[in-house]
């Protein structure tokens, strides 16, 4: 039996049985040991594909190749680190009388269910289905949004539920003209939402009507991604819910939306043989990119300020897959893995800080450095992370996406440039009070684990010294897949 | 210039994409939510019948149950909530102001003749009717957006919200014949799972801000004080 049954049956079942026993001291653990299942039998289909390429499943309703597996194997180990994370905090919130025992069993059931629809989107065939998975993690998650039930969190999950409902409603729509496209090619019948048997017949579809359709998936999923104007529910949704949510949101939710537009882009570029596809992103990406760094100035909460920073590293990677090319192809790639592990472990350590200090206001947390060293650094040093400085992961991607620009469109290269000082400054005003700074009377360390963040950091940092060669061999195999061609 | 011959269902499926164009325009017009809800429902029924017919001219089966499951979720199921929900949030004789009625009513038609205008390149694609259905699916899609748009009730953006489910269903219906199965029980799982989620939050947010106002839903805003 394939590794991708185990990959969704477990947290299925997981999802079942947290609704019932949720609320037991143990269902934190439970819930990381859930996860961590997941990562194994992740690693075993890593595994399968990379011992014998590509695998089909049931009927081809599943299909598993280089590009979609490291993306599972990713989530897996970010939802597991995530869930490592949960344990203690959310014990804490349950302590400080946040969250009651139905909404324990409600937020450890979700977290499963929006893993399931995370490795759903990842590992399934069908557009369609995959469009079903997308709308039922926005599901899931909005229910997480809400936890607390302030009136902020009810604003936030509200906001989030229709602008990506309706959001994602256009994408639905980009892909039924897919399959309107289909319907008109001989042979194709029945399979016609499948991404394998579309791939295989790009070239006889329609180019109007793949034109029209990526505008809408462009758009629906786009807005998923957060992507400058379709951004607006993303700062409140992940500044609102509990900090976990917000890790898990960052790291997974968006790269799995985009992993959705590169499908799609993939498509159309077959059937076009125009960058049309691909500037629509690149304008798009910059777009964001820009406007988050300069959002990022302006911000009174810790949360916010880091989910304008996903908004503009999202951008970073729409642009370089809108780029093309094998060179940018492989720097979104890498941006990817780097982008969701040092996310998810800011939010952790940020989790961890609002903790702290008791609010997420920006000027109340004060010297970390003092209070409790160890989440201290943990911020220094994911925010030297996240702005790109040497010698971390995230500066090779970004210099890779950088040197792509300056082949193909040396004239976007300053307007990079100045986006990533602007991030790093808007990042770094805020860093100093918060680490240094003089510390408030009456703040005491807080429960803390912070093994996740360690580790997350030093994937990152070692993928800044050196990427290992069967990850690097991975990134090109999916690069051939995306671009055609090998970096190489 | 020839007029095309049009088979009896294309004729019908002509006939029934005007009436679902025109339940939305009815929509944008409609102050009282039960009003709301019974044209929602209306819509759902022409939906339910344009995939009986489907079914029934064309050789896909399993388009009737398609119909059924339309049916039973739009038709019955999901209106009977919002309207005993309405009931139980003491709204049900409520009217909602509407604001600049004549623009939106223009900005509608514009909206309508702006999905011809988008469709028009799939025209030579298929026949007449699909490029109809596809249009007025589009047109479907874009009213509802715009009823979410300048109505400020909670209620009324669900209803939005679901119009456009509706408007997706359509162009699959009646362009494509229908998604395969295991999709369209995916979609009515979704719509179900969000009708009862709308419900839940009907009440959180009554109870946050005490009314359902989206206006009021403001204390999130970029600009702080």
């Amino acid at each position: 039996m394939s590794a991708v049954y185990w990959i969704l049956g477990i947290p299925f079942a997981g999802m079942l049985y947290q609704a019932w026993r949720g609320d037991a001291p143990q269902a934190g653990r439970l819930n990381t040991r859930l996860c961590g299942l997941v990562f194994l039998a992740s690693l075993v289909l890593a595994a399968e594909v990379l011992r014998q390429g590509t695998i089909e499943l049931a009927d081809l309703q599943f299909r598993v190749d280089a590009f979609n597996v490291y993306l599972v194997v990713l989530t897996a180990f970010v939802g597991t680190t995530t869930a490592m994370f949960s344990a203690p905090y959310m014990a804490n919130e349950r302590e400080h009388g946040r969250v009651n025992a139905a909404r324990m069993r409600l937020y450890h059931a979700m977290y499963q269910g929006f893993m399931l629809t995370m490795y759903l989107v990842l590992t399934t065939n069908n557009l369609g289905l995959m469009w079903v998975a997308m709308e039922g993690a926005t599901l899931a998650t909005v229910l997480l949004v809400s936890l607390y039930r302030s009136p902020e969190s009810i604003e936030a999950a509200w906001k989030y539920f229709i602008l990506c409902g309706v959001g994602i409603a256009q994408a639905l729509f980009g892909t039924v003209l897919l399959y309107f496209a289909a319907g008109q090619v001989e042979g194709i019948g029945e399979h016609g939402l499948q991404w394998s048997v579309l791939y295989a017949h790009a070239a006889d579809l329609n180019p109007t009507v793949m034109s029209i359709a990526f505008v809408f998936l462009l758009v629906g999923y786009g807005t998923k991604i957060g992507l400058v104007p379709l951004h607006n529910w993303l700062p409140d949704a992940h500044s609102e819910g509990p900090t976990p949510m917000s890790a898990i949101l960052s790291g997974l939710l968006l790269n799995d939306a985009l992993y959705a537009v590169v499908r799609s882009k993939m498509l159309v570029d077959g059937s076009l043989q125009s960058p049309l596809a691909g500037h629509l992103m690149m304008g798009f990406g910059l777009l964001s990119f820009l406007v988050a760094a300069l959002f990022l100035h302006r911000q009174r909460d810790v949360k916010r300020l880091f989910s304008y920073s996903s908004i503009e590293h999202m951008g970073i990677m729409t642009f370089a897959f809108g780029l093309g090319g094998p060179l940018a192809t492989f720097a979104a790639l890498m941006h990817m893995t780097v982008h969701s592990l040092t996310k998810s472990a800011i939010f952790i350590t940020v989790g961890h800080a609002a903790q702290i200090a008791r609010t997420q206001r920006i000027e109340h947390i004060r010297g970390l450095m003092r209070t409790q060293p160890m989440v201290g650094w943990g911020l220094v040093f994911g925010v030297v992370a996240i702005a790109g400085m040497p010698p971390f992961g995230v500066f090779t991607s970004e210099f890779l996406v950088l040197t792509a620009t300056m082949e193909e469109f040396p004239w976007l290269t300053p307007l990079l440039l100045l986006g990533i000082a602007v991030a790093f400054a808007g990042l770094f005003r805020h860093l100093h009070p918060m680490a240094y700074g003089p510390q408030p009377a009456g703040q005491a360390p807080v429960q803390a684990n912070l093994w996740p963040v360690m580790a997350h950091l030093g994937i990152v940092l070692w993928l800044g010294l050196s990427i290992p060669g069967v990850l690097a061999d991975w990134f090109s195999q999916a690069t051939r897949l995306i671009a055609g061609s090998a970096p190489l | 210039m020839p007029v095309p011959a049009y088979s009896v269902y294309e004729q019908a499926i002509l006939f029934i994409a005007a009436l679902v164009v025109f339940t939305s325009f009815l929509m944008l017009g409609q102050k009282r939510l039960s009003g709301m809800i019974h044209l929602f429902a209306a819509q759902g029924a022409l939906l339910a019948a344009t995939t009986a017919l489907a079914a029934y001219t064309l050789p896909y089966p399993h388009l009737y149950i398609s119909a059924l499951i339309i049916m039973a979720l739009k038709v019955i199921l999901i209106p009977a909530m919002l309207h005993r929900l309405i009931v139980r949030l003491d709204m049900h004789r409520d009217a909602e102001p509407l604001y600049l009625y004549g623009y939106v009513m223009m900005a509608a038609a514009a909206l309508v003749m702006f999905s011809y205008y988008v469709v028009e390149p799939i025209e030579h694609l298929s026949t007449l009717a699909t490029r109809n259905a596809m249009a007025v699916s589009l047109a479907v899609v874009l009213l509802g957006m715009l009823l979410m748009i300048t109505r400020r009730q909670v209620v009324t953006h669900v209803i939005g919200f679901m119009a456009i489910e509706n408007g997706l269903f359509f162009a699959a219906v009646a362009s494509t014949q229908g998604m395969p199965m295991v999709v369209e029980l995916g979609i009515a799982f979704d719509v179900l799972v969000a009708a009862v989620i709308f419900g839940v939050f009907f009440f959180h947010i009554r109870s946050s801000i005490d009314s359902l106002d989206v206006d009021r839903l403001n204390r999130l805003s970029e600009v702080e004080p």
